[in-house]
């Protein structure tokens, strides 16, 4: 156990690098949070971190920031280009034989995306006149700039980015509005019933279950409300540890706001970068290190949403109420087809004196799983713990970037010996549990020892820092490198769900092979990457993470038979005890299975609260119901 | 799609038949001794568990489903846990196989001898079983033979390790661990015992589900069971049971497999080793229990001529395809899956039609010699044939069957009176063949003086040897000798009178022949399409019509059943004349048994085949489905109560007097 056995200095060392770490945040600017709502309008919008413009600083047809990117430089070396995060202008030598080898891709055959929206394209909008100047007479800042609309009519479903990368666009939001407080909201949903128009709630646009399409069938002038430039931590109460947030507000920013203030909420969704608070709310989300502080249900203490019928609150925020049914879990989840959640309370956390990643490798997956099953019964899960398969270890591997020294990949090569030939683990079987503890120090130590003394009896070797904080890593790039994949005719995408322990394992291999399956049947040249990671450990159960890619290389419909196939999966998922979703939401993509999810009864009681707050149906994004 | 083909309707001259190896050439060129012991290096499954026999014990026995089954009948039953632990470690012992490659080797030695005594050779279809090495890599297997010979699986193991296929585990019945010896090297190469009944012993049941699935999971070895539960005794295929089935595609439907291929074979005998000892015992002659002495003395098989034996691996059928759309597998999300559920209805009708489906599959890749044609065209002729009229006949009948889709092994370039001659030659102690005429008869009889009883007998063992020949090829006439005799029957033309007449006979028949459950429209458009495309009939709007040279046709397909109209007749008849108001179901057989035998003695009845139990059992049946038995119970004995106006009218229908009509049939 390397992590065991090193020195205080070493672990001094470690403290240090964690001090120094997420990269991800060096560029971004710390820019004073002044009272938007009482400044002119005319602040130039660069001043705050998501622009009203955001293609200024995002990809129109990709994710995440248009400086970051991954690419196949002129030696055929992967590269990942930009300053913002750990693995940028860094080289990545073993990422172009994992991508042929496993997807029968070649870097000679490429599958460029369209390089700038073709304005043309998009339909000129279809305008509610009144309603507009309603809008503009209030003072509200509105666009209907095609570059804008496009930017939202979209999340990051495979289809969604697919299209956008060939140029095709579908319905687009005719108008953009930004609201800058609760207030502003207020006034939008109100002259939106008063000239009937459809509003689609636009938070971080980081959903990937079609939530953001617009509907096809949908007549009526369509609004998209983009919360981003609601994002001011209205107050912190250091006595109740509780935080009142514009719901606007993403998540980096929210983190290193707190942070500057000694505090955190832990809530760490792999899409905190760019996901909202809202959004977080409106789709039951979960952090990676809901083990300490919660997935976003345990987080909130109070909501406040703007719905066609007025506003919905509490009244006091006492930490927990009898007063029948909570009506948070009517917000929570309603994914913007019953309001816009404009402020929430949240609880939060001192940040923690101490950081540490780790990994064990695991012989093979089943193990793994038992490692986890036991951790849990033991309810001693650290802040995070996950378990890749050996796909999606050896997937991580690629992503090792060029080593600095010679006497590192010595100790490269003398671990993997260690492991494989001393050890015996199959290089093919083998499956690693990446780790992160979170605390004062001498507590993270002491539970470091226990859990791995856990994994020791399950077979399982310590493998260090370095795997650990890769595996966590991959989470983040995860949606660059499909960028990179469609550059080259790989298209991808992930999904997850829930499951009681004792169906784990059956459920990873059997929706594993399902796609396998499928993927054969529908003429899909080469096997897909087809792998699984479990991210979360309940007392119940676990959630399990599936990525799924393949080389599209001779099908005439790919994205349809992407889609065939993730339906496939998902058939699978749910003939095998799985939940429709563990924190991904519905949307659209998902609806179908809504009513043999939770029982005519429970899907009638859900359209009859929407029937109630939105009789005119203005929240008309056609989620979930 | 495996499932499409299982489903799709036959286009039989469309389907290409596989090509047979016969594996007793190489057998007969090279030692027996260096096969048994050559290296034996079997395809594997790719998720195979490796595990021991005796391990495979602990891990039943261990398993939360028996444990859990264990604490319910011990708080049941007030006995002590261990207790129960130790009843089910015992039934476990019982049970268990213990598969032994040296046993294996020793049979492959022996057997080799004994196969070449017996059969001129044994032809096994290759892509068979090249499908069978991809499947059996694929995931766990279900071996799903026919089941008319002891013969059956031990030639399956021998054949598996020919081909360096994985040895399969066979669940067989109780009675062969009676054979001291014989039990135990069945058990040494694979066989595992369950009893026949164990209805409603819950650890039994427990005990033996566990096992067989923890095989089937860990992919241990193929499972091998005869879904029709018993040998056929008539070379009929009997009606399935679901109960095995249920167990080996539960795994699938509990998501702990990914699927499970379900591979029938067919398993046919040009002359079966058991064919007098069957009839014997189908009319009463009771059979000697299986002994070790018994099989020593059935040495005398040895030194006859079986003539040639047939093995089709039929093409693997996935569960999961098969299951697509029909069985909803997130039923059991809600309850823990050690905890046994009994089948819902709706799994419970899946079961019956895979099997039925199974079955069918089984039926349609039995190859069929000439001589079941001839046996039929003889059994139809007691008084028998010329031997040029008969090889006419045969003739005529081998295009009939081929149109219908026979898998018929005919030799190529030969005459058809040289084939005629060659199976009438193989057959020989069935027939007598005097100055070129042709006849069934008795021809080992001693010289003694027999009552007329016994020569009623003597003949009728020739007539259901001969009987069970015919019916290997029944089912290839099966439906459109329905629509025959309903066309016979009906007092119209009409489409729907004849339609109601052929489900009234399917109704009736189907405990005899496979028969889908539910299938009754698809059957009446197959025996159209037949007959219409041999230009038997028209088949018009609403009408169906004989068209002029149809009459042999149909006049040959109604004969064909004619026995067992017969035979049904007479169970009728023998359930209104008979006075006893307790005739318990034991007696049943004999009853009727020797009411047919007074009835033949008395000239009154020319069918031998009306003393066949089986046949008498399977219309017993047939009638307490119809509602005209019933069953009650009183004391611990099942006595049958009749109503006589509903047989009496079935009787009437059969016999052709009334037309089927609606209201007959709605009062049975």
């Amino acid at each position: 156990m390397a992590s065991n056995s090193s020195s205080a200095q070493q672990r001094l060392r470690i403290i240090a690098g964690h001090l120094q770490k997420r990269p991800e945040e060096e560029n971004a600017s710390v820019a004073a949070q002044e009272c938007k709502a009482e400044a002119p309008r005319s602040e130039p919008s660069s001043a705050t971190p998501v622009p009203r413009r955001r293609q200024e600083i995002m990809k129109w047809n990709g994710w995440g920031y248009s400086d970051s990117r991954f690419l196949f430089n002129k030696k055929g070396q992967a590269e990942f280009t930009g300053k913002r995060y750990r693995l940028s202008g860094l080289i990545l030598p073993s990422l172009k034989d994992w991508f042929e080898g496993t997807f029968g891709a070649n870097l000679q055959h490429r599958s460029p995306a369209t390089p700038s929206l073709n304005l043309s394209a998009v339909a000129p909008p279809h305008l509610n006149q009144p309603f507009v100047e309603d809008l503009k007479a209030a003072g509200l800042s509105v666009s209907h700039d095609p570059e804008d609309r496009v930017f939202r009519a979209h999340g990051h479903c495979l289809h969604e980015v697919f299209a956008l990368r060939e140029g095709r666009i579908g319905r687009v939001p005719d108008v953009v509005v930004w609201p800058s407080c609760h207030n502003d909201v207020e006034k939008i949903v109100e002259l939106a019933c008063k000239h009937n128009v459809c509003l689609i709630p636009y938070g971080g646009g980081t959903s990937v279950s079609s939530a953001l399409e617009c509907p096809r069938e949908e007549t009526r002038s369509i609004v998209s409300l983009d919360t981003s430039q609601m994002n001011r931590i209205l107050w912190i109460d250091e006595k109740n540890l509780t935080a009142h947030v514009e719901a606007g507000i993403i998540g980096q920013d929210l983190e290193r706001q707190l942070n500057e203030r000694g505090y955190c909420t832990g809530h760490e969704p792999d899409s905190m970068e760019f996901s909202s608070l809202g959004g977080w709310v409106a789709t039951r989300a979960s952090g990676m290190k809901k083990n300490i502080y919660g997935n976003i249900e345990d987080l909130v203490v109070h909501i406040k949403m703007v719905t066609p019928r007025g506003v919905i609150e509490k009244s006091c925020l006492g930490p927990r109420m009898s007063t029948g049914p909570d009506i948070h879990h009517f917000i929570l989840g309603s994914e913007g087809t019953l309001g816009v959640v404009t402020e929430v309370t949240l609880k939060i956390r001192p940040v923690p004196e101490y950081q540490k990643y780790g990994s064990v490798v695991f012989p093979n997956f089943q193990q793994g799983v038992a490692c986890l099953r036991e951790v849990a019964r033991q309810r001693c899960a650290p802040a995070s713990i996950r378990l890749m398969d050996n796909e999606q270890f050896q997937f991580g591997h690629a992503l090792k970037p060029q080593v600095s020294s010679i006497f590192t990949s010595f100790l490269d090569g003398l671990k993997k010996f260690y492991i494989t030939k001393f050890k015996g683990f199959d290089p093919h079987h083998l499956c690693v549990a990446t780790l992160l503890f979170e605390g004062d120090r001498g507590k993270v130590l002491q539970h470091e020892k226990q859990v791995y003394d856990i994994a020791a009896k399950f077979g399982g070797l310590a493998a260090g820092e370095d795997n650990g904080q890769r595996g966590y890593m991959l989470t983040f790039v995860i949606a660059y490198l499909r960028d990179l994949g469609m550059d080259y005719y790989v298209i991808g995408e992930s999904f997850e769900t829930s499951v009681p322990w004792d169906r784990v394992l059956d459920l990873c291999r059997n929706v594993k092979e399902r796609i396998v399956r499928e993927c054969k049947e529908r003429g899909v040249q080469f096997p897909p990457l087809s792998t699984c990671r479990v991210t979360q450990t309940y007392d119940a159960g676990a959630c399990v993470y599936f990525y799924f890619a393949f080389n599209y290389r001779g099908l005439s419909d790919p994205v349809h038979i992407y889609e065939q196939v993730e339906h496939a999966a998902r058939e699978e998922i749910l003939a095998n005890g799985g939940s429709l979703s563990h924190h991904h939401g519905v949307g659209k993509l998902r609806k179908e299975w809504m009513k043999a999810s939770v029982s005519g009864v429970g899907l009638g009681m859900l359209k009859s609260v929407k029937e109630y707050v939105d009789p005119q149906n203005i929240f008309g994004n056609g989620n979930l119901l | 799609m495996a499932s499409r083909a299982l489903y799709s309707p036959r286009h039989p001259m469309l389907k290409k038949r596989d090509d047979f190896e016969d594996i007793l050439e190489e057998r007969r060129r090279s030692s027996d001794l260096r096969y048994a012991l050559r290296c034996y290096t079997p395809t594997l499954y790719r998720g195979l568990v490796p595990c021991k026999a005796s391990m495979l014990k602990s891990i039943v026995l261990q398993s939360d489903h028996l444990q859990y089954v264990i604490k319910q009948v011990s708080s049941e039953s007030g006995e002590s846990t261990e207790g129960v632990s130790e009843e089910a470690s015992l039934i476990l012992d019982e049970m268990a196989h213990c598969l032994q490659l040296s046993t294996i080797r020793f049979f492959a030695f022996t057997l080799s001898k004994a196969f070449k005594r017996l059969f001129r050779s044994v032809c096994v279809n290759e892509e068979g079983i090249q499908r069978l090495q991809q499947a059996v890599q694929e995931h766990p297997v279900v071996l799903l033979p026919s089941h008319r010979s002891y013969m059956d699986f031990l030639m399956m193991s021998y054949l598996l390790y020919t081909y360096d296929l994985p040895l399969p585990v066979i669940a067989a019945g109780m009675d062969f661990m009676s054979m001291k010896f014989v039990g135990e090297m069945l058990r040494m190469s694979g066989a595992f015992f369950i009893r026949r009944s164990f209805g409603g012993d819950k650890l039994y049941w427990a005990v033996f589900s566990e096992y067989v699935k923890t095989m089937l999971r860990n992919g241990y070895a193929p499972i091998e069971f005869f879904l029709e539960g018993t040998r056929s005794r008539t070379c009929k295929s009997l009606t399935p049971k679901t109960g095995l089935l249920n167990i080996v595609m539960e795994p699938f439907f509990k998501g702990e497999l990914f699927d499970v291929n379900l591979v029938p074979v067919s398993i046919s005998y040009e002359r079966i080793l058991e064919e007098s000892l069957y009839a014997r015992e189908l009319l009463g002659i009771p059979k000697p229990k299986e002994s070790t002495s018994g099989l020593l003395k059935a040495r005398r098989v040895l030194s006859e001529d079986y003539g040639s034996m047939y093995v089709y691996f039929g093409h693997p059928v996935s569960v999961r395809s098969l299951a697509e759309g029909k069985i909803n597998r997130s039923q059991y999300n809600l309850l823990p899956r050690y905890i046994p559920q009994k089948p819902s209805a709706d799994t419970h009708e899946f079961l019956s039609d895979a099997a039925f489906r199974l079955v069918r599959i089984q039926e349609e890749n039995m190859v069929l010699k000439p001589w079941v044609l001839i046996a039929t065209l003889l059994l139809q002729n007691p008084d028998g044939l010329d031997l040029s009229s008969l090889a006419e006949q045969t003739d005529w009948l081998r295009h009939l069957a081929l149109a219908f889709g026979a898998f018929l092994d005919w030799p190529d370039h030969e005459a058809c009176s040289e084939v005629v001659s060659c199976s009438l030659a193989l057959h020989r102690h069935l027939l007598s063949v005097s100055a070129g005429h042709v006849q069934l008869s008795v021809t080992d009889v001693p010289q003694v003086e027999t009552t007329p009883e016994e020569a009623v007998f003597h003949q009728a063992v020739v007539v259901l040897s001969c009987a069970s020949y015919r019916n290997q090829i029944l089912h290839v006439f099966l439906r459109p000798a329905l629509l025959a005799m309903a066309m016979q029957s009906a007092n119209s033309n009409r489409k729907d009178d004849v339609y109601n007449g052929f489900n009234f006979l399917r109704k009736v028949f189907s405990n005899e022949f496979i028969l889908c459950p539910g299938d009754s429209v698809q059957d009446f458009e197959e025996a159209c399409y037949l007959l219409m495309k041999r230009g038997v009939l028209q088949v018009l709007e609403h009408e169906i019509v004989m068209s002029a040279s149809g009459h042999s046709t149909l006049a040959f397909l109604s004969s064909v059943l004619d026995p067992f109209l017969q035979g049904y007749q007479v169970v009728c008849r023998y359930l209104c004349e008979e006075t006893n108001e307790n005739l318990t179901e034991k007696e049943f057989i004999p009853a009727v048994r020797s009411f047919a035998l007074k009835l033949i003695l008395a000239g009154r009845l020319k069918c031998y085949e009306a003393l066949s139990s089986d046949l008498q059992k399977n219309a017993l049946a047939a009638f307490l489905r119809l509602k005209a038995v019933r069953k009650v119970k009183v004391g611990d004995q099942v006595t049958l109560k009749v109503n006589k106006v509903a047989v009496n009218s079935l009787e009437d229908i059969l016999g052709g007097k009334i037309p089927t009509q609606k209201p007959i049939l709605a009062r049975l």
